[in-house]
């Protein structure tokens, strides 16, 4: 390796340096350590289980399961969004700590696609088995109002929590805030979400969370580089 | 015995649930007593675990050791030399400010750079701006073409040699309010958060320097 060291810096600089580091040493406190990014993933994840904890109270597992049984694409799908939030949720989390890898924003892309790729089949399916039970507009601007309306607050949350950190890559960490509670909405839908996939849902699940992943960006980016 | 069991099955739960616990509590046992044979990094990441808790002495020996680091990476970069300073003095702030994102299991010398990239890019964009408002240096010499000759130059040295001597020998408040403000073309704001001055002792200082060389060149034949 080339030695890429500079010269050393001058007497007058190293003499500036001095007294920036004497002050800063001198006005030291103790600091309240950040806790690693998986607790932090975990205590995120624990706010969206507790929602999935009352709205399954509400509407029972009966339903969901004998949705999953009949149609397994949608099971799949609800994996996946569940793999995504995770996912994204810890990428953020770690995304937020100065030296890990830009390289982790990717962790969510298997279960995106496994999200994405499912929902998809469920549209096909559509072409294939036309005696389903498609949504209607109405219907599915519902799922657009769930899941931008659970969005909202999760990405709140999230934003709150990752303000303590210090992400050096704003608009990434937001797209992924986004990712992760878009994921969340989209996994707790499957819960009390009453119909089977098709085409105009899939368009209103993917608008929502373009929707959501774009007003963090938007936000994020000068939410979280303010830190 | 029932009563050891269930005690020793809780700590397994606990260092099972919480993996940083123990972590914190080896490394606050290291910065006690330093061994021999621990790398650069190492010592740094001790010390900055110690600073976290509050130890003075430790925050200013890993902020010294920091220096070097971050006029690599700033290098790495392709910050100028006469910019390193401003990404130094940039990037200990803003370890100062974020110090407890520093996770003392991983590498001190990931996270420094880390940060020292961030602000060294930052000091090129701005660097960045600046230039695309100053007159291109072809364009100038074409249009102003120095007539001058070399001795000109020389004079101008000189004199340049003269205003540094007189401004290193102003008093220290005055004398850093100068270089931040009037050499590094900082704001107000900016310098006093560099220096830690209130801005009204800054504005003070900066109008006495000034008066103190007007007086001092114009006094000169």
């Amino acid at each position: 390796m080339s030695d890429p060291r500079p010269q050393p810096a001058s007497a007058s600089s190293e003499r500036s340096y001095e007294s920036l580091i004497g002050r800063l040493s001198t006005e030291l406190v103790p600091v309240r350590r950040l806790p690693p990014p998986s607790l932090r993933t975990l205590g995120w994840l624990l706010v969206v289980a507790a929602i999935a904890a009352v709205l399954l109270m509400h509407y029972g597992v009966a339903g969901m399961a004998q949705r999953f049984a009949g149609t397994p694409d949608l099971a799949w799908a609800g994996v996946g969004a569940v793999l995504t939030a995770i996912s994204a949720a810890w990428a953020a989390f770690a995304l937020s700590v100065p030296g890990r890898r830009a390289a982790w924003a990717w962790l969510p892309l298997p279960g995106a696609l496994l999200w994405i790729g499912a929902s998809g089949l469920g549209c096909l399916r559509q072409v294939i088995a036309p005696g389903t039970q498609i949504s209607t507009m109405h219907q599915s601007a519902d799922c657009l109002v769930f899941i931008v309306g659970f969005s909202i607050p999760l990405s709140a949350l999230m934003v709150v929590l990752l303000r303590r950190a210090y992400p050096l890559r704003p608009v990434l960490t937001a797209v992924l805030v986004g990712l992760a509670s878009a994921a969340a909405s989209a996994s707790l839908l499957e819960i009390c979400h009453a119909y089977d996939a098709a085409a105009t849902d899939l368009l209103t699940h993917a608008a929502a969370v373009a929707l959501v992943v774009a007003v963090n960006m938007a936000m994020g980016g000068r939410l979280l580089s303010k830190a | 015995m029932p009563h050891s069991l269930t005690a020793n099955a809780f700590m397994g739960l606990d260092s099972a649930l919480f993996p940083w616990a123990s972590v914190t509590r080896t490394v606050q046992a290291e910065a006690v007593s330093a061994s021999a044979n621990e790398t650069p990094d190492q010592r740094r990441a001790r010390l900055m675990s110690a600073a976290q808790s509050g130890d003075r002495r430790a925050y200013e020996r890993v902020l010294a050791d920091s220096i070097l680091l971050i006029r690599m990476a700033a290098r790495r970069q392709g910050v100028a030399t006469d910019r390193l300073d401003d990404v130094v003095q940039e990037t200990l702030i803003t370890v100062n400010r974020v110090r407890h994102t520093y996770d003392p299991s991983r590498s001190y010398d990931a996270w420094l750079t880390a940060i020292a990239n961030r602000r060294a890019i930052d000091a090129l964009r701005s660097r960045g701006r600046r230039d695309s408002r100053e007159l291109h240096d072809d364009m100038a010499f074409d249009n102003h073409a120095d007539i001058d000759d070399a001795s000109a130059a020389t004079e101008q040295m000189q004199r340049a040699q003269r205003l540094r001597e007189a401004i290193a020998e102003l008093p220290p408040g005055q004398r850093e309010a100068v270089e931040q403000m009037g050499l590094h073309e900082r704001s107000l704001s900016e310098a006093a958060e560099l220096t830690g001055r209130n801005t009204g002792a800054l504005k003070v200082n900066l109008h006495r320097a000034l008066k103190a060389l007007r007086e001092r060149f114009n006094g000169e034949p």
